[in-house]
């Protein structure tokens, strides 16, 4: 599915938050999109989500506009995953009954067996199914997460921070997860991340933004050598660079 | 030595019988700055708060030694703990969100955490703060210290608690995870920042991160935690050279910017690493 924002605006009250962004993502390819906390990224997304209501712009799947609400197949189509595992499972219901909502709402049929198959999709035992989100690590809660997004049979997944309330052990095992379902599943991918490692392993393309605006977007490839325009994305690339180096 | 650990056990007593979470761990700390990386649930944050006799009353500690600048931390009393903690070792923790008091100014906390440890009138104290939070580097200490703690950004937000820990003049800094709630740049500028202090006046830090890479760049030596338990201690400047296949197998499974890696190899955990 192929992704177009042109010229997103999005307020709260009187202030903008996002200052007019536009970029376009292929069918099965993944963009990634880096900034500060308060640039603007992740308010990008949700409005993509269908989260926010509030934007001007054109937001495009496939080439056809998406309407400021929603219909419910859309959501069929695009799923979101969150950053914080913690926050984003209810406490008070099973991964089964957690798993089980979408499939519900969108009256689909045969939950059982698409619950046991997203849970082998991401790698989860079987015996999880019926425990609670607090009997799970974090890694394997933010594995339900996504289950929980594979379930749709969605073909774009937009990932907000998928990784960055994890250990870096446990980051890879999702960024590796991550990948993999892209390739079997020809996913598109939107991610978001403050970290420029982690996106440039996930994303072919990068989107920088700063304070509302997308400054500069470079391939992942030019990311790494350095062939970076603006002053900000040279920043944070030194910054990230200068980490790995041995002190 | 300002700090010495020798043998350390925690565990927690609960319904279903006792849990260990740290299970052996000695350390020795002196005016340098010791960094203890590991995963989650390696039992660091509990060694340093052990060591502030912070810890819940269900928890069980045992060890050979655990000293403050010779003072034996178990037999202490909760008089004598109140003389160490905030005034000879301050203790900044992870997120200033919750740390600060939402509905008291900044320049009042600050003030209060001076006063409580130096004394002196109120106003004295207020100009004290405000000197703290210039000193910190903020640039506007006035305007930060008449405003409440939402007005302001995390990465002012832990300034703050440092000007706070720095109030009482204290002889050791333990900083729990002091950045990982901040933007990459932020990050940088609080590190240099307490790394700064921590020269100046001859602290001695202890700082507590999952970061490998940050703390191999800000402090002297480096403890490397797995299950409770020190894997391996080793010069911060070794530590991207570490032999241990633990510390190893972290490093490797970072996504790197330089070296790009099709896929990341995963942490295969070795139950001999626990013998």
């Amino acid at each position: 599915m192929t992704i177009e924002i042109d010229n997103l605006r999005i307020s709260f009250g009187d202030k903008q938050v996002v200052k007019g962004v536009s970029f376009n993502v292929a069918n099965g390819a993944s963009f990634g999109i880096v900034g500060e906390s308060g640039s603007g990224k992740s308010t990008v997304l949700r409005a993509m989500a269908g989260l926010n209501n509030d934007w001007s712009g054109r937001i495009a799947f496939s080439g056809q506009d998406a309407p400021l609400k929603r219909p419910p197949a859309f959501f069929r189509k695009v799923q979101m995953v969150f950053q914080d595992p913690y926050g984003s499972l209810h406490p008070r219901q099973t991964i089964d009954r957690i798993l089980s909502e979408l499939p519900l709402v969108h009256g689909m049929d045969d939950i059982d067996a698409r619950i046991a198959e997203v849970l082998s999709a991401v790698a989860l035992p079987q015996t999880a199914r019926f425990r609670y989100p607090h009997q799970l690590s974090g890694g394997q809660r933010q594995r339900v997460a996504i289950a929980r997004a594979l379930i749709a049979e969605p073909e774009v997944l937009l990932l907000d921070e998928p990784t960055s309330a994890l250990d870096v052990s446990v980051q890879a095992e999702i960024l590796n997860l991550l990948a993999d379902l892209r390739a079997e599943r020809n996913l598109t991918y939107v991610m978001v991340s403050h970290n420029l490692s982690v996106i440039a392993h996930l994303c072919t393309e990068v989107g920088v933004m700063i304070d509302g605006h997308m400054v500069e977007q470079v391939t992942a490839e030019d990311l790494r050598l350095g062939n970076v325009n603006h002053a900000h994305t040279r920043e944070l690339r030194s910054l990230s660079v200068e980490l790995e180096e041995p002190a | 030595m300002l700090v010495e650990i020798k043998n350390l056990h925690i565990g927690f007593e609960s319904r279903t019988g006792f849990a260990p979470a740290v299970k052996g761990v000695s350390l020795t700390l002196g005016t340098e700055k010791l960094g203890i990386v590991g995963e989650s649930g390696s039992g660091k944050s509990l060694t340093a708060r052990a060591l502030m006799k912070l810890l819940p009353k269900q928890t069980r500690i045992e060890a050979d030694k655990l000293e403050f600048d010779g003072i034996d931390i178990l037999s202490a009393s909760e008089k004598q703990m109140r003389t160490i903690r905030g005034k000879r070792a301050g203790f900044i923790l992870q997120d200033p969100k919750y740390s600060l008091n939402p509905v008291k100014t900044i320049g009042s906390q600050v003030a209060e955490a001076w006063r409580a440890h130096k004394g002196g009138s109120k106003r004295a104290a207020l100009e004290a703060a405000v000197n703290l939070l210039e000193m910190v580097k903020i640039r506007d200490p006035k305007k930060v210290a008449a405003s409440y703690p939402h007005e302001v950004s995390g990465g002012m937000g832990q300034r703050v608690m440092i000007a706070m820990m720095l109030a009482p003049d204290p002889e050791l800094l333990i900083a729990d995870e002091p950045t990982s709630a901040l933007d990459a740049t932020v990050q940088a500028e609080i590190l240099r920042l307490i790394e700064e202090l921590v020269s100046e006046r001859g602290m001695g830090l202890l700082l507590i991160s999952h970061d490998l890479p940050l703390v191999s760049h800000f402090c002297d030596r480096v403890a490397v935690m797995y299950s409770g338990r020190v894997m391996e201690e080793l010069k911060a400047s070794e530590l991207l050279s570490a032999q241990h296949p633990y510390t190893r197998g972290l490093l490797n499974c970072m996504p790197s910017l330089i070296h790009p890696k099709e896929r990341l190899p995963v942490l295969t955990r070795d139950p001999e690493w626990l013998k």
